[in-house]
């Protein structure tokens, strides 16, 4: 590298240091340690009260569903982009991203708005004698938030992994005699694995993490792991707890990582 | 002559753009036929749509005496090799070898049996667990002809199997697949754009342009008597000379009386005519039929490449005899060697297809 190009490095490194490095040197520090300072491992430990397992187990929960959810919807989805011709193409992309240009909280409200027990859906169906939607405050609604909010985390890279297969390894198929179900298990779905992969890790670790959708669609009563971290920081004014529940929340992250990458390169050889 | 494929009356437009016009051609059982023509002249739309993925706008497809048009390409007994392999890259050799007859239910030792078989056959024995990515072009072709030719099909479709390859490993190539055809027994439809192998491994030559069909015949027919002026120019050197056809048997070529062998053009009748640089003889300037200079020279090795001017038209000659640049020549030229064809009336007939 030359040294002009080390200079340009200059702003991304500063960048990184203050506001990735030394924030997580700051979170192990006062997740290890107590109010005194003293080093301790009760804030890690502290995962295994009920309170916090569940909320733990039901953020795990939510999040899987949600990726499932957000990954039958977007194969369909990024099939029929990869065979739409460029015009169909950039206008459904549009429509597609255009959502994407608001604010992620004001989405989210958006969607509290529309699902409120006198919200617009509800007063739709009451007006056609139907019955009402009584979902905001539950699990469900967390679920909706979150599919609406990752559902283009998955498509992306699904898109790119299908737009790169070869049109003619799939007519080759075909051509030895394969159905489109067989073509589809056979070679399109081992070809897409990369795409999968990174699909669920883009959904899967946002909405293990996310405190907004479930305060703003599940109302105070549904406590995810989020939530209850965002408490002891802003609310308890527990800085050490809130570390410590990070860590283990960090722990799962990477586990997750790590399974999906050795996962990834025993199941296909293709990834990367 | 029993027909195995016969394509009848097929259109093909991508949006208004007709890429195939009414097009009649039959394939015998046993055959080598190259569909010959330049770039974008529709030979890969032909073969798609005997291999079943493109539907023709009308016409039909008749193989062994089925109409096959609109059967689905898993449900034809064709293979196809595709232009630039098109293997599964995320199966290792054997398994590629293996995808069709999996499908088709085959049983472990029958496939096994197949692999070793067809990995012979194509001079790549032990490659069974290689991915295809670590294989050359050559290699890789050679594997797409192998998965192709387990499943016994009656005819194999080839789109420029050779294209990507450099020129010595194409000629070995060649000899392969001609190779291949005479032990299989198949019939083999392939596609080109390259004259010398339409020339090399063909029984039938199928010369296209624009769409329609120029010229069918064997090699020797397409090389020493082309129809027109397309075919003439596409398949080798050749000078391609306005002439008038003064009565049978005599043609006018640049202001100069040349006998001929062809009859039946009519009196005074503008036409075509071809020679083959092989076929201009140069002699002493006072023998022959008319005179040139010699403008330029490059050694080929098997012969030397001359340019005569002659009567105001640069002449390309091919000779064995050497005449340095500014030699007076006469040429002369046999009567058989002169090819006589029929002027094209309008743009549109240039690329009119002649049938039979
Ligand atoms: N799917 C397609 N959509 C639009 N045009 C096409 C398509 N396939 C082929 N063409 C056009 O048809 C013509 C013939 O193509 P092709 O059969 O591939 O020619 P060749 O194989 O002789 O080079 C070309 O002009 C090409 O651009
Ligand atoms: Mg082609």
């Amino acid at each position: 590298m030359s040294n002009g190009k080390k200079l340009l490095a200059c702003p991304y490194v500063i960048w990184s240091a203050v506001f990735i490095i030394i924030p997580l040197c700051m979170v192990f520090y006062y997740g290890l340690t107590d109010k005194s300072g003293a080093f301790t491992m009760a804030n890690i430990a502290a995962i295994a009260t009920a309170e916090h397992a569940k909320a733990l187990w039901l953020s795990i929960l939510l999040s899987l569903i949600s990726t499932v959810i957000c990954f039958l919807l977007a194969y369909p989805l990024a099939m029929i982009l990869c065979n739409l011709n460029v015009n169909q193409h950039s206008f459904i992309v549009l429509v597609f991203i255009l959502p994407m240009w608001m604010n992620f909280l004001l989405r989210t409200l958006a969607w509290q708005t529309l699902l409120e027990k006198t919200g617009v859906i509800n007063n739709i169906l009451g007006f056609l004698h139907l019955p009402t939607l009584n979902i905001i405050n539950t699990p469900y609604a967390i679920i909706l938030g979150m599919v609406y909010n990752f559902l283009p985390f998955m498509v992306l890279p699904l898109y790119n992994v299908l737009v790169k297969i070869d049109k003619n390894v799939i007519n080759a198929a075909r051509d030895l005699g394969a159905n489109s179900i067989q073509t589809f298990f056979k070679v399109i779905l081992p070809l897409s694995v990369p795409g999968i992969i990174s699909g669920i890790t883009m959904v899967f670790v946002p909405a293990l993490t996310t405190f907004v959708i479930s305060t703003l669609l599940g109302g105070s009563k549904i406590l995810l792991i989020g939530n209850v971290i965002e408490q002891e920081f802003t609310q308890t004014g527990n800085w050490n707890l809130g570390s410590g529940l990070s860590i283990v929340l960090m722990l799962f992250i990477i586990i997750n990582m790590v399974a999906t990458a050795i996962f990834d390169k025993e199941g296909t050889g293709t990834a990367l | 002559m029993n027909k195995l494929i016969d394509l009848q009356h097929i259109t093909k437009t991508f949006d208004s753009n007709t890429v195939l016009d009414d097009m009649n051609l039959y394939i015998r059982e046993n055959e080598f036929l190259t569909l010959l023509g330049p770039s974008g002249c529709g030979k890969t739309t032909t073969l798609r749509i005997i291999g079943g993925f493109e539907n023709p706008d009308s016409g039909s497809v008749i193989f062994d005496g089925q109409d096959i048009t609109s059967l689905a390409p898993n449900k034809r007994q064709v293979n196809t090799v595709f232009q630039k392999y098109a293997l599964f890259p995320h199966m290792d050799i054997a398994e590629n070898i293996a995808f069709g007859l999996k499908i088709k239910n085959k049983s472990k030792s029958y496939i096994d049996d197949k692999i070793k078989y067809a990995l012979k056959l194509v001079n790549l024995d032990g490659y069974e667990r290689r991915m295809p990515d670590s294989l050359s072009g050559g290699q890789q072709q050679r594997i797409a002809i192998a998965r192709a030719i387990v499943n016994e099909p009656k005819v194999l479709l080839l789109d420029e199997p050779l294209g990507a390859l450099d020129l010595k490993l194409r000629q070995d190539m060649q000899y392969e697949l001609i190779r291949l055809k005479n032990e299989l027994g198949i019939t083999f439809i392939y596609v080109t754009h390259d004259q010398e192998e339409a020339l090399t491994m063909s029984d039938t030559i199928v010369v296209m342009n624009q769409g329609y069909i120029q010229q069918i015949g064997t090699p020797e027919d397409i090389y020493n008597e082309p129809e027109n002026a397309f075919v003439a120019d596409f398949i080798g050197d050749s000078n391609i000379l306005d002439s008038i056809m003064i009565r049978d048997e005599l043609v006018e070529i640049l202001g100069a009386r040349f006998a001929c062998v062809d009859t039946g053009f009519g009196e005074n009748t503008p036409v075509d005519v071809v020679i083959r640089p092989e076929d201009v003889e140069l002699v002493e300037p006072e023998n022959g039929t008319i005179e040139g200079v010699v403008t330029h020279i490059i050694f080929k090795g098997v012969h030397y490449e001359m340019e005569v001017t002659a009567n105001g038209f640069e002449w390309l000659v091919h000779s064995t005899r050497m005449f340095a640049v500014g030699t007076k020549v006469g040429i002369h030229v046999d009567p058989f060697n002169i090819q006589i064809m029929h002027k094209p009336e309008s743009e549109d007939e240039e690329a009119v297809g002649v049938n039979e």
